[in-house]
């Protein structure tokens, strides 16, 4: 899009907050150029049809977590306990530079008990009990696969849909096609909380707008005071002279363009206008000491510790409650190339319950059927293991070729578990998910047909999936 | 597979037309033509010719697009026409996301193809050659169009705007107020706005070339530099850390430094691309020109745990090529690292024409020095030259005793057989050992700070007695090497050998040393910091015996200092048996490296760089204590020897005398005197180029065709006989007859003057780009900036001196309605500055701004957590300034890829991952947030408020009036003046009345407050910091008017 485009986005749109509030500067602008200020965003045309979900929360687990030990039951496995990975599985697949010279692939099983669960019968691990208990509400994908065997790329290829770094993030896409549904925060959100297990890098460009304008690009939310960059005041402010602070500034601002006439100071103004809005919407947002003792209850201990993968998933809730259209948060600690057995225990501590809980807390709420929820990671593991096979540790690489994640409400059929994999959870053995599908499948449950949403650069049409992409419909309500 | 199925499937069908087909011939204008254009002639036909396929013609069909033939007449399986409307292989169905063509028309084309295809000539003959797109042809001065407003006219940029503003009917604006165009070319020329005295000087010139004078002064400005260079780190993705998971730190400051320089010394254009393309390859380059090369070098660096650095490499390839086609050509080209253009007449095989030629470098890195750093230099070795001199001039016999010495020493060394060992992948720690052809080892991807690396190999020498061990340079070490860390330096903590019977591999001895001896020997030496391992034991480096003393604690160190340490090292381990082994031994050496830091994702490796083992069954062999290059001038006769390699020996031999013990000492001393200079990644072609091949889209492990050096066949061509160098590829850039490159230059400085391009799409000239707003003007400024030797200042001087350029920028809604996004110019630019100058202005105007120019980059105020786990992968360094780089330009903050300085990050600035010539220019409430409560906007206001309050004039009247000008350069309206007034009343009061406190608002810690003027009280000074922050809030003040 040419600067110009841009601008008219801009002027037209009333982009990253939704309808604007009533500042000099909207009433302003609406009456230079004779729009209607409460347009909600989003491109014209979008949704091209009727939306299941208005919303997402995408919950990543960064690092990949292991399918075999969560969601992919392999009883077989058993069997052939320590023994070579037969080279007819393998057949010469690209392995990571870390275990590529390994001179040993000793077929390691799960350590864990796997049960069916809920009507459907899903099988899962006996690391997730909770997750256990939404077995009918959720849809496991089996199988999943990607291009990439290295974190970075694979992050950036989940999140952009292209492995270099560049492109635009799904959620800058989507808030790019379907603007806000919020008075006073944005359109697309990133939290990140820390594992206890190994983690990797995770940079800022994993929520940026690519080539899309940059306001596209995600707020990521912290713990603390300041949940946003630089939304305290300084001290020695009071309320109200921050009030008058700004109608002040507003009163000079619109000094200028009456003089001037050029809508971008009229922006300005409406922009301070909302930045004084998130100053109040953003601490009430993060301030859950008003929530019942039983939230806490549901999402677990770890809630009440600000920064956790818990506390966060409660303020995704929030968040999701005040209309923000994509939701991120990143859980680290995922990579499990050692002492697999001790540290996926510690992650599924931090994250299994909260998880479910806010399947159960949207569900109570009414607000899954328009919520969609993802949880996954950005490949698998291997099932050999990576160093040395013992009675009760093990290890396990990076995989790309298939992997486990599941989804959850609007517009997905609970209950449903999609896919399957060889008995050595190696290769696929059906129906083959490629990231472009689950990025389409995301849109579509929003109401966008992944084929339209695009963005003119460099001469070309991009969009999210590319020249690829198919609907997964047998996960589809 | 997917072919021979296809072919198959084809051949089957064959069969069954054949069978099927019916007697009437197909008919082309009856049949045929229709299907085309109604399902192929959108992007096949007169408007766009997709893939170069142009299908409404005959001859250019028959002949084909980029793909080759279209249409083999008589044989359809063979014709992708058919093969992609039919659907068959692996390619996506045609018409490309249209509906297919169903299969009775399917079935047509078939059978018109196997027919012969036959074409009437009548149908599409009269068209023979495709259309070049505008872009693609070298520009030609065009000539100036006639005005009726001549008067108007400044230069003939003015010209151009004003015979199209003519014909739309529409008069140019009046000229801005002289203060209003001294901020405008101050914030374009320098980045930062006029003082008030600037303003004054420029009121009360009364001359007739007044305005000219202020660009002179500007364009003189060091700070010119600072502002296009900026502007130009863009394109070039400039960033001071590696990016990808680890992010580590990277010293390149000395590139974004040669920019600021190329751009204030006015460096042609076309010689700063040729310097930053292939400035290692000019004859003699200086230390500049290989600076310059760091701008291929910008691309980010994976040392992610597992990765193959052959993926990497590429993909920093493909970056390059990218940075080049955004940067230099305005051409979309990265499209094609995986199949052809699909709109620009580019193949995919010409992208790795390209590729070729940049496929030929070391990724080195080099000491660079600043030129008082290399006064220094050349101060320590002329008086090193001076004590060697007097040395000769008292041994008057040096020379005999020197050839002496030689002949002493040239006899009896060990012959040595180098082993070339498997290395044991597990034992790595992750770091890859590439195995080069000379038997060496060259460390590189992940860096682990400890590890025991194993290496084992067979060898059938008997009575092995000594294991020599090599440290070798190489480019693509830090410095050169031969270690890894970030001095090129590296320390061996232990070196271990186990040797069993080839026939008997069970059996293992240890084998015990009965000595080693190593060519430095340096004393016990502490770890520096940088290596700590949070162990809190005493680690040190020391001479060779530490790599035997099987103490973990300490290590053979080869840091020599600054000057002398990135040498090639080595050490011998006499066995204290021989070993002898009738069927051959296997030997298993480990060489343990555990003197690094105690974090691996940051720069602490303390690891050799490149390695080399051999072995010898010579009696009493030990380490040559020559240097290895006096051994290889030993070779050369004597007279056969230049002066410097005699020098070079009589260097090492003078060490060699206990009688010249003081003069050794003294020349010691001087080379601790030697700079330490900082680094710079840069490129050196590789003496042995390597093979360049297709990958199938673009994937490192899928390589298809071997291709040769060469440039897309719609350019400008090479001239003939050119070697294939990147000399070469850097010289067709800027090439009289390149048609973009000078259109894509002029293209993207009008874009930083007016907002928009005169194409707007100033990454892409290509086919698919917008037409231009003034093909005429464009043109003529780029064979104007040409003939004018590629001058950028005659360039900027030229646009900022015409009338467009200084029209008011006032608008009303009739101009906003007939063209709001200002494309005709018929008002000046007015919009929001550049993220780095909007820091700069609150900077400027409180009077905080420091105006160093370079040096290595600085740490401004920011959030620590930000430097911590979660938000960051490891902890970084972020050491916030507490002096005067706290107040640098914006340019200089450490640009962490992986998290970027969020102040500069909420306005836009680009993180540095790709080349960015086109930033958005967002209004967000965020940006509000920043310059209301980031600590430097904070401190700006404070200071702005003290120093009003200190020098803006007895009256509160005249000090909205300097606080205001401080600003934005112009004097407040007497509305404003109310305003403010009203405030600064208001607030004073407010922050007076009992309870208030002052000075958490007035200053950064209230426990130390600042002295107050004579008679202020802290309630003014507060009052006043409130109306300070009012006006570096203001809409004006971050804008370019």
């Amino acid at each position: 899009m040419n600067p110009a485009d841009e601008r008219k986005l801009l002027l037209t749109r009333r982009h990253f907050f939704g309808s604007a509030g009533a500042g000099i500067g909207t009433a302003a602008l609406a009456s230079l150029l004779g729009q209607d200020a409460k347009a909600s965003g989003g491109l014209t045309g979008f949704p091209n049809f009727a939306p299941k979900a208005k919303r997402v929360i995408y919950l990543f687990q960064h690092g990949a977590p292991s399918q075999l030990d969560l969601f992919d039951y392999k009883p077989n496995l058993q069997k052939v306990r320590g023994a070579e990975l037969p080279e007819s599985v393998r057949m010469g697949q690209r392995l990571t530079g870390m275990t590529a010279y390994q001179a040993k692939f000793p077929t390691a099983p799960s350590l864990f008990k796997f049960e069916q669960q809920g009507q459907s019968g899903a099988w899962l691990s006996e690391l997730l009990p909770h997750t256990s208990k939404i077995a009918d509400q959720i849809c496991v994908i089996r199988s999943m696969q990607t291009e990439a065997i290295n974190h970075d790329p694979a992050v950036t290829f989940f999140q952009t849909g292209f492995q270099i770094a560049g492109r635009p993030s799904i959620g800058a896409w989507i808030s790019y096609g379907l603007g806000s549904e919020s008075q006073d925060l944005p359109a697309f959100v990133v939290m990140v909380s820390q594992g206890s297990g190994n983690t990797q890098a995770l940079a800022d460009r994993q929520w940026g707008s690519g080539f899309l304008p940059t306001k596209y690009q995600a707020v990521k939310f912290r713990s603390g005071a300041d949940p946003v960059l630089y939304l305290s005041n300084p001290s020695g402010y009071s309320d109200a002279a921050r009030r008058h602070f700004l109608d002040d500034l507003a009163k000079l601002n619109d000094l200028k363009l009456k003089d001037y006439q050029d809508p971008e100071i009229a922006t300005r103004i409406s922009q301070y206008e909302m930045a004084y809005k998130m100053q109040s919407s953003v601490p009430e947002l993060a301030d859950v000491s008003k929530e019942p003792e039983s939230t806490f209850e549901m999402y677990g201990p770890d809630s009440r510790k600000p920064g956790t993968y818990a506390a966060n998933c409660i303020l995704a809730r929030r968040l999701a409650e005040r209309g923000v259209r994509f939701i991120q948060l990143f859980h680290r600690g995922w990579d499990q190339h050692n002492n697999l057995p001790k540290e996926i225990r510690g992650q599924c501590r931090e994250t299994d319950q909260p998880s479910a809980a806010l399947i159960q807390d949207l569900k109570q709420r009414g607000m899954l059927d328009d919520t969609l929820v993802v949880w996954g990671g950005e490949f698998g593991r291997t099932v050999y293991s990576q160093g040395v096979l013992t009675e009760d540790n093990y290890g396990r690489d990076h995989h790309p070729r298939c992997f486990s994640l599941w989804m959850a409400g609007g517009g997905i059929k609970g209950g449903v578990t999609h896919g399957e994999t060889d008995e050595f959870s190696y290769n696929i053995v059906k129906d083959p998910v490629e990231v472009y599908d689950l990025h389409a499948t995301i849109l579509h449950c929003l109401g966008v047909d992944h084929t339209k949403l695009t963005f003119k650069f460099q001469g070309r049409h991009f969009r999210l999936t590319d020249v690829h992409g198919k609907v997964v419909r047998e996960v589809l309500a | 597979m997917i072919k021979a199925f296809y072919q198959t499937v084809a051949a089957g069908l064959t069969v069954f037309g054949s069978l099927g087909a019916q007697s009437a011939k197909v008919d082309f204008t009856r049949d045929i033509q229709p299907i085309l254009a109604k399902s192929c002639y959108g992007c096949h036909g007169p408007k766009l010719q997709m893939g170069g396929l142009r299908l409404d013609a005959k001859k250019l069909a028959l002949a084909g697009g980029q793909s080759g033939k279209a249409i083999e007449p008589l044989k359809a399986a063979n014709s992708t026409l058919y093969i992609r409307v039919a659907g068959i292989g692996d390619q996506a169905r045609m018409p490309m996301g249209g509906k297919p063509l169903d299969p009775a028309q399917v079935k047509l084309l078939k059978a018109w193809i196997d027919e012969g295809a036959e074409w009437p000539e009548a149908t599409g003959a009269e068209i023979t050659e495709i259309k070049k797109h505008w872009a693609y042809i070298p520009p030609k001065r065009p000539a100036l169009p006639a005005v009726a407003n001549s008067r108007w006219i400044s230069n003939p940029i003015d010209t151009f705007i004003l015979a199209r503003l003519e014909k739309e009917g529409i008069a140019p604006s009046p000229e801005a107020d002289r203060t209003t165009l001294l901020r405008r070319v101050s914030l374009d020329l320098i980045g930062l706005p006029p003082s008030i005295e600037e303003v004054d000087a420029f009121l009360k010139d009364k001359s007739k070339n007044a305005y000219e004078k202020q660009v002179d002064r500007l364009l003189a400005s060091p700070h010119y530099g600072e502002r296009w260079g900026r502007h130009w780190l863009d394109a070039a993705r400039y960033a001071d850390s590696d990016g990808y998971e680890k992010d580590k730190m990277r010293q390149v400051w000395a590139y974004r430094d040669w920019v600021i320089k190329a751009f204030n010394r006015d460096l042609p254009f076309s010689q700063f691309v040729i310097d930053q393309i292939a400035g290692d390859l000019l004859p003699n380059a200086t230390q500049d020109q290989l600076v310059a090369t760091g701008f291929l070098r910008n691309s980010m660096i994976n040392e992610e745990g597992g990765v193959d650095p052959e993926q990497f490499r590429m993909e920093a390839m493909f970056d390059r090529i990218d940075a080049i086609g955004k940067g230099v050509l305005g051409v979309t080209i990265q499209c094609a690292q995986c199949h052809n253009h699909k709109f620009d007449p580019l193949t995919q095989e010409e992208y790795y024409k390209i590729f070729a030629f940049l496929n030929n470098s070391h990724e080195a890195d080099i000491a660079v020095y600043t030129p008082d750093e290399q006064m220094k230099r050349a101060e320590v070795f002329r008086r090193i030259r001076e004590v060697e001199a007097d040395v000769q001039h008292r041994n008057p016999d040096w020379q005999d005793r020197m050839t002496a010495w030689e002949t002493k020493v040239k006899s009896g060394q060990a012959a040595w057989t180098v082993v070339k060992p498997e290395v044991d992948d597990i034992s790595t720690g992750g770091q890859k050992y590439l195995p080069l052809k000379d038997g060496s080892f060259l460390a590189q991807g992940y860096a682990p700070t400890k590890h025991r690396v194993k290496m084992t190999v067979k060898t059938d020498v008997q009575n092995i007695t000594a294991f020599q061990l090599e440290l070798l340079n190489d480019p693509n070490l830090p410095l050169g090497g031969p270690g890894r860390s970030t001095k090129g330096t590296g320390a061996l903590t232990e070196f271990e050998v186990e040797s069993a019977p080839v026939d008997d591999p069970a059996k293992i001895t240890k084998i015990k040393f009965a000595r080693a001896t190593a060519d430095i020997n340096l004393p016990e030496t502490p770890l520096e910091p940088m290596f700590d391992d949070k162990s809190k034991k005493r680690r040190v480096t020391g001479p060779i015996e530490f790599a035997i003393d099987g103490k973990d604690e300490t290590a053979w160190g080869i840091d020599a200092g600054p000057g002398l340490r990135n040498q090639p090292r080595k050490a011998v381990f006499t066995a204290a048996e021989p070993i002898a082994n009738p069927k051959g031994t296997v030997l298993t050496f480990y060489l343990k490296q555990n003197h690094g830091g105690w974090n691996s994702d940051d720069n602490q490796n303390n690891n050799l760089g490149r390695i080399r083992l051999s072995i010898t069954a010579a009696a009493n062999a030990e380490a040559d204590p020559l240097p290895k290059n006096v051994r290889e001038i030993l070779s050369i006769p004597a007279d056969q020897r230049s002066p410097a390699q005699t020098a070079t020996v009589f260097t090492y031999w003078r060490t060699t005398g206990p009688e010249w013990k003081d003069a050794n000492a003294t020349i010691a001393e001087l080379w601790k005197q030697h700079p330490e200079g900082a680094a710079q990644l840069v490129l050196q072609a590789r003496e042995e180029s390597r093979e360049t091949h297709i990958l199938t889209r673009g994937d490192f492990l899928k390589p298809t065709k071997q291709v040769n050096a060469g440039v897309p066949a719609f350019l400008n061509p090479l001239p003939a006989d050119a070697p294939p160098t990147r000399l070469t590829f850097a010289r067709w850039l800027v090439a009289r007859d390149a048609p973009t490159t000078a259109r894509a230059l002029v293209n993207r400085t009008w874009q930083t003057y007016f907002g928009t391009g005169l194409v707007s799409t100033v990454e892409d000239l290509g086919k698919q780009s917008e037409t231009p707003s003034h093909p005429e003007l464009l043109d003529w400024l780029a064979v104007e900036v040409m003939d004018r030797g590629w001058s950028m200042k005659a360039l900027h001087r030229l646009i900022v001196t015409s009338a467009t350029y200084k029209e008011s920028s006032r608008m009303t809604p009739e101009m906003y309605t007939r063209d709001p996004y200002n494309r005709l110019l018929a008002r000046g630019p007015r919009f929001r500055v550049d993220a780095e100058i909007v820091r700069d202005i609150a900077l400027s105007a409180s009077g905080l701004l420091n105006p160093k120019i370079g040096g290595p980059s600085v740490f401004p105020p920011a959030p620590e957590f930000l430097f911590l786990p979660p938000a960051s992968y490891g902890p970084k360094v972020w050491n916030t300034a507490k002096n005067e780089d706290r107040f640098r330009r914006a340019l200089y903050t450490f640009r962490y890829r992986s998290i970027p300085y969020p102040m500069l990050q909420v306005f836009d600035a680009p993180n540095g991952d790709i080349s960015c010539v086109r930033r958005s220019r967002s209004n967000t409430p965020l940006q509000a947030l920043t310059t209301l409560n980031e600590p430097l906007f904070l401190e700006s206001a404070r200071a702005l408020a003290m120093r009003t309050l200190q020098e803006g004039g007895k009256t509160d009247a005249q000090r909205i009036n300097y606080a205001v000008r401080r600003c934005m350069s112009r004097n407040p309206t007497e509305q404003e003046t109310a305003e403010l007034t009203r405030l600064l009343e208001k607030e004073t009061k407010h922050f007076g009345d009992d309870g208030a406190k002052p000075w958490e608002l007035a200053t950064t810690d209230p426990t130390q407050p600042p002295v107050l003027p004579k008679g202020a009280t802290p309630a003014q000074l507060a009052g006043w910091t409130a109306v300070s922050r009012v006006l570096l809030n203001l809409d004006e003040t971050i804008t370019k008017e």
